[in-house]
């Protein structure tokens, strides 16, 4: 394809969208459909070409595949692109919600129509880029980058205190990408290349990787969001739009735990090791914290913001366990979470566009006349409560499982988050679902439309079906992973050798 | 076959579920209850194949589920002797539930629901009893807790019952806790979660010591004492135990298939499947003997005060689960599993028959506002007296071979707790018979309480109460608050519009699709005991039970229990006469008397009625801190610390900078934008830098 390869190709095709969009004139009702429908396009051929780049990957290959690359700015940086097996669930990821956000904001949004779409796209660009970027430069560019469409969707068709919130996602964002910035500019330095590849093989000297680690961990623990750097994102996801925060749950957070998995932990092992304490305790911080915050929220979305950052509390757990139950199941709840929350968004979305209001107190009873959505929003609830049989499950039992091979006592404090987890969700669904029906405002709610049941059935069978057969994720990263642990255990084993002999 | 048995059920489920509206009530009634039929039938032509016949284990594995590293979990049917037993006792009760139910909600506009939601539970369950590893027993375990959870909150406009729902569901989950660390444990010791593997290494790990959680345990101890955990919650076990009375709001038919034949005895199971495992950790059997005796003491003696006759039955329930963990610690495993085959057929059955008699009173559960309903519903109280017998341990009756066993069992084991177990499960048979028959008192003799009741509210009722029970006057009005959700026989069914109050109730008797599953477990609850005594725990039990159970060599409880003094082998029999005298001579000929006792001892009477408090304290001791815990960090942590400190104190300082130096029109994106411009030119310029030189 014009000397590109297909990473190229999902990369830029949303922008192909976007020249599109823009080229259209008017603002009349038929030019806006057409806005929507060519959005929509687009997403879905991206999501179709992603399906082809899976056809083409070898899962029992551990290295990166896809490759593609040339020099950009000289001789040194370049333009290069390839994806593995802890990357390829990503981009499938992303491809895949980005048709759903198209949807769900067929209505709801109504003004800066165009704006918005091209907003979506872009971000679509910036976040597969970040996914499959092979070198340090380039991942930076999208990494950062993709903040600035989300930033935007926040900022312009956010909720009342959307400047607020954008600032705040700003402020905390920001600190954590400089200090990253001068992170690699600092492993140019002893490297001399920006290329991920060859970074992934350099021995950075152990003082040095305690302080690039940080320098990452600042930048990657505020994208995960982890405690205490995580209060930007309640606020963000109550402003955002739906479709925003379906993107924001379902793909941003995990660019952090990305970032984890293909910089701090190949790159800098001693550092990983050293840390490791570290992230558990924030870890079950968050997981125990955050859980009984949420317990208490009184509006929607905040609850499933808080709900996330719990999740994400066992990502990091399972990612510094370092062993392969660990970090598949790390990656395992990435994926998942990401459709099992973008789906519960997509549910608050559902009854807000309804009665305009996110506010708990406000519902109640709405099985009665909505008892499609009642099932819906019973499965993804069920999922995030790591039910067995659902996605959500398999995530948390492999992360768990893998904590307590690491350490005992960091399992058993996460493990109480499978009974908080239950108490908060179900309160939750109890309060919106079950109860009589009495306010008048809710009596005419009508059950899911066809374009709602459209978007929520195939969230929900991609829920159970990877709850009973999750091999298609663990078996996409078991080689990439087992790479990354056998290289990670051969390193710390290097130092100790290392050690011995200084002694 | 067997992945009929197990998969038919998911069928009904899915058509039920998805097309009950298309295809109508009806249709999925039958459907439903048709394919339970079938897998019923195949469940015994399993039975007699497998323990009878010759088969051995065999486990076909369906799928691959989650494979990691070295974890490796598949979706298999382990089929033993044990299997076997489970599938029975699960698809028989099932299938008359089933059955049953098209008479008890015929009323109720969402049968299709209700349906679906009983062979979601029978599947679930089914998968619990079948599964060849940790992983998948616990998809079953938390498959029977979710469908529990539904079938609980099934009337989902009463508060009482969404309350009671997610109660059962959070509290299971604390003993999920426990399980979910015991399977972390046991990968962690042999590398594995399948029975098969784990059950091998399991007499190598016996005495080694482990290091978890901050000290040095006896590997099996703590390993069994985590599994444990998990029985306790699924099982009701004392401490865990609070959610089972509630959960008596879902349907009387949910009661008897969940509550009290099935999924309360996967706790049972569970542990009798790990015998290996518990063979090796004679402490943590010991742990098991004292919880299952204190058990069984505990509920029964809640059980002696109840109103609700739903709640007496639950407190049974929860009293005769102790007596199986009982048999489990001893180590006689199989009387355990013998006990819990007789108690379903005999629980379900007075289930059911309490079902027959709230159908019949129009949804009233207070036995207070009962009374003389032997001549109007006769059916119904033969089946219940039956029922009653069997569960007393009525000579030659069902719980009279399961249950006395097991306290003979109890008294010859030599195992710490044993004497303790002993003693509590021989007067808790005293108290079974006192409460048994003060239930069958209170409903079916006596002059009728529901005549003069009728047309009267609830509490306007007091009065009535003289003839028989506790009266409410008795109750100061905080204990009256504190269990007012167990009053709840009027305000329970405001959907049941074909039974508006206030008009002349005329008990009747319900019709034959309630009563025939009657029959048949009747017919169980008369005979299991007489039948199936030889193979469960008698002289055949060895080729019955091949291998599905084990015992350590040293362990030869199963034969001791015989060698047991003749008094200890009459004590059961003599408890549960002393408890129907003393019963029948309270609530038959001096009905003040338990008037006049429940005034005299009001503290115990109320320390009793109130369930010895164990909801307000777990109340007071986890759900309140739980909530101000939360309020606390949202507000005060995360608010005031974080926010104070991070990006709202950072954002007025600068807001007051930028306020007074630049008063310019910036964004935010701006900002964005060329914080980035000036990285990327950074790294642009140490790398022309680092090219120069």
């Amino acid at each position: 394809m014009f000397g590109f390869g297909i990473l190229s190709g999902l990369v830029f095709l949303p922008l192909v969208g976007v020249a599109f969009i823009l080229a259209l004139r008017g603002q009349d009702e038929a030019t806006l459909g057409n806005v929507r429908w060519a959005a929509l396009f687009t997403t879905l051929i991206t999501f179709a070409l992603s399906l082809w780049a899976w056809s083409q990957f070898d899962t029992s290959n551990p290295g990166f595949q896809l490759v593609e690359q040339k020099s950009w700015m000289g001789s040194g940086l370049s333009y290069k692109l390839g994806v593995d097996g802890i990357s390829m669930p990503f981009v499938l990821l992303t491809t895949f919600q980005m048709p759903f956000c198209i949807a769900a904001s067929w209505d709801s949004i109504t003004h800066r129509v165009k704006e918005y779409m091209v907003c979506f796209l872009v971000l679509e660009t910036l976040m597969i880029g970040v996914f499959s970027a092979l070198d340090l430069v380039l991942f930076y560019v999208f990494f950062e980058g993709g903040l600035i469409p989300m930033f935007l969707i926040i900022g312009v068709w956010g909720g009342k205190r959307r400047i607020y919130a954008s600032f705040k996602f700003f402020l905390y964002t920001l600190i954590g990408s400089l200090l990253m910035l001068l992170a690699m500019m600092a492993m140019y330095g002893v490297a001399g290349t920006t290329d991920i590849v060859t970074l992934l093989k350099t021995d950075f000297p152990s003082s040095m990787q305690k302080w690039l680690w940080l320098a990452f961990f600042a930048s990657f623990a505020v994208k995960m969001p982890m405690w205490p750097v995580h209060t930007w994102l309640p606020d963000a996801h109550v402003e955002a739009p739906t479709a925003g925060s379906v993107i924001l749950a379902g793909i941003l957070l995990k660019m952090g735990g990305y970032g984890f998995i293909r910089f701090s932990l190949p790159m800098f092992p001693e550092a990983s090791q050293y840390f490791a304490p570290l992230v558990w305790t924030l870890s079950v911080i968050a997981i125990v914290y955050t859980s009984l915050v949420a317990l208490v929220q009184e509006d929607m979305k905040k609850l499933i913001a808080y709900s996330s950052v719990a999740h994400m509390g066992f990502v990091t757990m399972g990612l510094f366990s370092m062993n392969t139950q660990g970090v598949q199941g790390a990656v395992f709840q990435m994926v998942s979470h990401g459709f099992v929350s973008g789906a519960l968004f997509l549910c608050v979305g559902v009854v807000y566009d309804r009665l305009h209001t996110r506010d708990i107190a406000a519902y109640g009873g709405l099985v009665k006349t909505m008892p499609l959505y009642a099932v819906a929003f019973m499965i993804f609830t069920m999922a995030n409560v790591g039910l067995p049989g659902t996605s959500g499950f398999v995530g948390e039992f492999l992360t768990l499982l893998g904590a307590f091979g690491a350490n005992t006592w960091v399992a058993f404090f996460a493990t109480t988050g499978v009974i908080l987890s239950a108490a908060y969700a179900l309160y939750l669904y109890r309060r919106v679902i079950f109860g009589v029906l009495d306010k008048p405002a809710l009596a005419g709610m009508k059950d899911l439309t066809a374009r709602e049941i459209a978007l929520l059935a195939p969230l929900a069978l991609l829920t159970i079906w990877y709850g009973v057969q999750p091999g298609a994720i663990l078996n996409a990263c078991a080689a990439s992973v087992d790479l990354l642990i056998k290289n990670y255990d051969a390193a710390l084993k290097a130092t100790k050798l290392a050690a011995l002999v200084l002694n | 076959m067997y992945t009929a048995i197990v998969f038919l059920p998911l069928l009904g489920f899915l058509v039920a579920g998805l097309f009950g509206r298309q295809i109508g009530a009806r249709a999925s009634e039958i459907l439903t209850t048709g394919l339970l039929a079938v897998s019923a039938i195949l469940s015994w032509v399993a039975f007699f194949n497998v323990g009878y016949g010759n088969a051995g284990l065999t486990v076909p594995v369906i799928a691959e589920w989650i494979v990691s590293g070295g974890v490796r979990v598949d979706w298999a049917l382990r089929i033993d002797t044990l299997t076997v037993v489970m599938l029975v006792v699960v698809n028989t009760v099932s299938f008359l539930v089933h059955l049953y139910s098209i008479g008890y909600m015929h009323e109720d506009p969402h049968r299709s629901r209700f349906f679906a939601y009983l062979s979601l539970f029978t599947f679930a369950m089914l998968m619990l009893v079948t599964a060849d590893n940790l992983v998948q027993m616990f998809f079953g375990w938390e498959g029977v807790g979710l469908a529990s959870y539904l079938l609980i909150g099934f009337w989902y406009e009463r508060p009482s019952a969404n309350a009671a729902a997610m109660k059962a569901f959070v509290v299971n989950r604390v003993g999920d806790f426990g399980f979910a660390l015991g399977i972390f444990l046991i990968f962690a010791l042999t590398g594995s979660v399948a029975f098969d593997t784990i059950f091998a290494a399991a007499p190598g790990l016996a005495g080694k010591s482990v290091h978890v959680f901050g000290l040095d345990w006896d590997a099996m101890t703590i390993t069994c004492l985590l599994l444990f955990m998990g029985a306790m919650g699924k099982s009701a076990q004392f401490l865990l135990h609070t959610w089972l009375p509630d959960a008596m709001e879902g349907p009387t038919p949910v009661s008897a298939l969940i509550h009290a034949a099935t999924m309360v005895t996967a706790g049972v199971f569970m542990v009798a499947r790990l015998s290996p495992l518990f063979e090796q950790a004679p402490n943590a059997l010991s742990v098991v003997v004292v919880v299952g005796a204190t058990t069984a003491f505990f509920a029964a003696t809640v059980g002696l005060v109840q109103n609700d006759i739903k709640r007496v039955i639950a407190y049974s329930t929860c009293s005769q689960l102790g007596y199986m963990f009982v048999a489990l610690g001893v180590g006689g495993y199989s009387l355990a599993i013998f006990h819990l085959f007789t108690h379903a057929f005999f629980k379900a059955l007075l289930f059911l028959g309490a079902g027959s008699v709230i159908h019949a009173m129009h949804h009233e559960q207070d036995m207070r506002n009962m009374g003389g309903l032997a001549r109007r519903i006769p059916v119904t109280f033969w089946m219940m007296t039956i029922g009653t017998f069997a569960l007393t341990g009525l000579p030659l009756m069902a719980g009279f071979f399961s249950k006395d066993a097991i306290i003979e069992a109890a008294f010859a084991s030599q195992r710490p707790g044993a004497i303790y177990a002993f003693l509590l499960t021989a007067i808790a048979a005293g108290l079974t018979s006192f409460y048994s028959w003060r239930l069958v008192y209170l409903t079916f003799f006596g002059k009728p309480r529901w005549e003069a009741h009728a047309g009267e509210g609830l509490h306007g009722a007091a009065a009535v109460h003289a003839g028989g029970g506790e009266v409410h006057r008795d109750v100061d009005p905080h204990a009256h608050d504190a269990h007012g959700h167990d009053s709840h026989g009027h305000d329970a069914h405001g959907h049941d519009a074909g039974h508006a109050h206030g008009h002349h109730l005329n008990p009747h008797e319900s019709p034959n699709v309630m009563l025939i599953p009657l029959y048949v477990l009747a017919l169980g609850a008369i005979f299991a005991g007489l039948l199936f005594k030889d193979k469960f725990i008698g002289a055949g039990g060895e080729g019955f039970w091949k291998q599905a159970l084990y015992y350590a060599p040293t362990n030869k409880i199963l034969e001791d229990m015989h060698h047991v003094p003749t008094l200890v082998a009459f004590v059961a029999t003599i408890m549960m006469l002393i408890g129907f005298v003393v019963s029948t001579y309270m609530y038959v000929f001096s009905p003040q008397t338990p008037v006049r006792l429940a005034q005299r001892h009001g503290l115990i009477y109320r320390f009793l009625l109130n369930k010895w408090y164990f909801d307000e304290l777990y109340d007071f001791l986890f759900v309140r801190p739980a909530f101000w815990l939360g309020r606390l960090f949202w507000k005060g942590g995360d608010g005031r610390i974080i926010d104070g400190l991070g990006p709202d104190g950072v954002s007025a300082r600068v807001i007051d900078v930028a306020g007074r130096v630049v008063r310019l029109q910036t964004g935010f994106v701006y900002h964005y934008a060329f914080a980035m411009l000036i990285g990327v030119a950074a790294i642009i310029t140490w790398y022309l830098l680092g090219g120069v030189r």
